[in-house]
């Protein structure tokens, strides 16, 4: 496949391009991952506080919360290595009439919006969270055979993808709104609805719409289940996979429809 | 205290003084009604994990023989805390003030108050006391949609006296939000990205302030250990005095504490406005 190279090429080359740019301001690339860390060390406290209080949370134990919170971290920072800061970018390079010049470019435009800028520093913070699946499965006594890892593997990208194509069409809406920073803004908080156990939420209108519309409560509690040997029927991470496909299907037919809104902004 | 570089006018009759920063403010209300659609936005989906948390506290609270309490909070108490604090985060949280203030540093604009007789600090204020006036206008909608559906969580305070003191500490809490958020910003004098800054203040204030739990399940000394820093007057304090958890000595000492955090955070925020001036180098003037 001439193009899978040529893409995989041009994909290099923009990584390449964002280490370096990223090494002129190293103080603040470690920063960055201070804060990450931060944040994630949040999440453990509030669930070390929760569990002070009791011994499970609608069926999960102490060890299987922090397992859930460890996949969504690392699921999350993958995302944000590969798209969050190019799609928080979409609004602005449709402001400045920016995108025109992506769009002449010879190569897909949704992909160069997707990938052009790798933030590496959130690899680590990824790792972090590979720490805490693996500590915690130990604490839980479960080896998780190669083929778990391999489905483990599977679903997160699956979660990777549910994440991408929902905030690619959030991102979408600035072709209308122009500004949509609070749009991604929101996007972060349906991040942290993901790293709840599904179960805790009653069956009604909330745990429907963040399983079947938005799909957030997939996104890391499949993969975490999945480790945790604890998933009830494969109809599980066979949900998150439709739900994967389905959202990357609609994203594209959105971004398809809202380029043809596109009234560039520059001369 | 190094003596602030510029003082707002002390010599100017007061009514002088009201009218321009009255127009700084009405100027703010104007600016920041352009953010309408983005604070209904942001205020709508803060209550998606608003709502998250509460269910989880609910599936907590089920596996619990009824009216089992967790620290000293029954789950009607514990949904209510959480409510008060979404609603004094409205009126009180910064929205934009951290990075505009940055960015006025970035960009050269605070030259201009190096010029003029307007002092920035008093300036800012104004600004985000007018972002606040719009902020809790707009999140009223979502957040009084939210608030009817938990509405027999919602308890005020007994008696009057009650009211007057929780509009008093959430007044303070305003004032000491800006000053850290101010402070925070100002550090764009001495590094090229601040954000970064804001983000770990930010994340040392959402545990400690109360935002993500109530102080007082955690283990006591913790929690009083706590007290004694600025975060939990942001949050914590004025919730528990408007619920009446905070009572008699605690309550007065609670105040004295607040009172003196925003004192040393209004006095750290003149002294790094002060260093930082020696540091600035007017870009682009």
């Amino acid at each position: 496949m001439p193009s899978f190279s040529r893409y995989a090429g041009i994909y290099a080359a923009l990584i390449r391009y964002s280490l370096i740019h990223e090494m002129q301001f190293k103080v603040n690339f470690l920063l960055w991952i201070v804060v990450e860390a931060l944040w994630f060390g949040l999440q453990l406290a509030f669930m070390t506080v929760l569990y002070g209080h009791t011994d499970q949370i609608a069926g999960w134990s102490r060890w299987e919360v922090v397992l859930l919170v460890g996949c969504n971290q690392f699921i999350q920072q993958l995302f944000h290595t590969l798209f969050v800061t190019n799609l928080s970018n979409l609004s602005e390079l449709i402001r400045k009439g920016t995108l025109d010049l992506l769009l002449l470019q010879p190569v897909n435009t949704r992909f160069l919006i997707s990938v052009k800028k790798f933030e590496i520093g959130n690899i680590i913070n990824a790792l972090m969270g590979l720490v805490v699946i693996v500590y915690s499965l130990a604490q839980l006594g479960r080896v998780p055979t190669l083929a778990q890892w391999l489905g483990f593997a599977v679903v997160c990208l699956a979660g990777l993808s549910v994440h991408y194509s929902l905030m690619f069409l959030l991102a979408c809406i600035s072709f209308w709104t122009v500004r949509a920073q609070g749009i991604v803004w929101g996007y972060y908080n349906l991040f942290n609805i993901a790293r709840l156990p599904a179960e805790a939420f009653p069956r009604g209108a909330y745990r429907a719409v963040f399983t079947w519309v938005l799909p957030m409560l997939l996104v890391s509690n499949v993969p975490a289940k999945l480790l945790a040997q604890r998933l009830a029927s494969p109809w599980e991470w066979l949900a998150l996979l439709g739900m994967a496909v389905a959202c990357f299907v609609v994203s594209e037919l959105f971004w398809r429809f809202s380029l043809r809104h596109y009234t560039s902004a520059s001369a | 205290m190094t003596p602030v570089t510029h003082n707002p006018l002390p010599t100017t009759p007061s009514t002088h003084l009201w009218s321009k920063y009255g127009h700084v403010l009405s100027m703010g209300i104007q600016n920041t009604l352009v953010y309408r659609t983005n604070f209904l936005f942001r205020a709508a989906f803060g209550l998606v994990p608003l709502a998250a948390t509460l269910f989880l506290w609910e599936a907590i609270y089920a596996d619990k023989p009824a009216g089992a309490a967790i620290g000293a909070y029954t789950l009607a108490q514990m949904v209510s805390y959480y409510l008060l604090v979404t609603v004094v985060d409205s009126i009180t949280a910064v929205a934009e003030d951290d990075w505009q203030i940055a960015a006025d540093i970035k960009d050269g604009a605070v030259s201009q108050f190096l010029l003029k007789p307007l002092d920035f600090l008093a300036y800012r204020l104004c600004l985000y006391l007018s972002g606040r006036v719009i902020y809790t206008s707009v999140a009223l909608i979502p957040v009084a949609f939210f608030l009817f559906f938990q509405r027999e969580y919602l308890v005020g305070p007994a008696e009057s006296l009650g009211w007057v003191l929780a509009l008093l500490s959430v007044l303070m809490a305003g004032l000491l939000q800006f000053f850290i958020a101010y402070t925070v910003a100002l550090l764009s004098f001495w590094v090229l990205d601040v954000s970064t800054f804001i983000f770990i203040q930010f994340a040392f204030e959402f545990l400690a302030s109360g935002h993500l739990f109530p102080l007082d399940i955690l283990p006591d000394g913790l929690h009083r250990l706590l007290l004694w820093s600025p975060y939990p007057y942001l949050l914590y304090f004025p919730v528990g005095v408007y619920l009446g958890r905070i009572q008699g000595a605690e309550l007065w000492q609670g105040f004295a504490l607040q009172l003196a955090w925003v004192v040393v955070a209004f006095l750290i925020a003149r002294f790094v406005w002060s260093r930082g001036l020696r540091k600035y180098t007017a870009v682009g003037g």
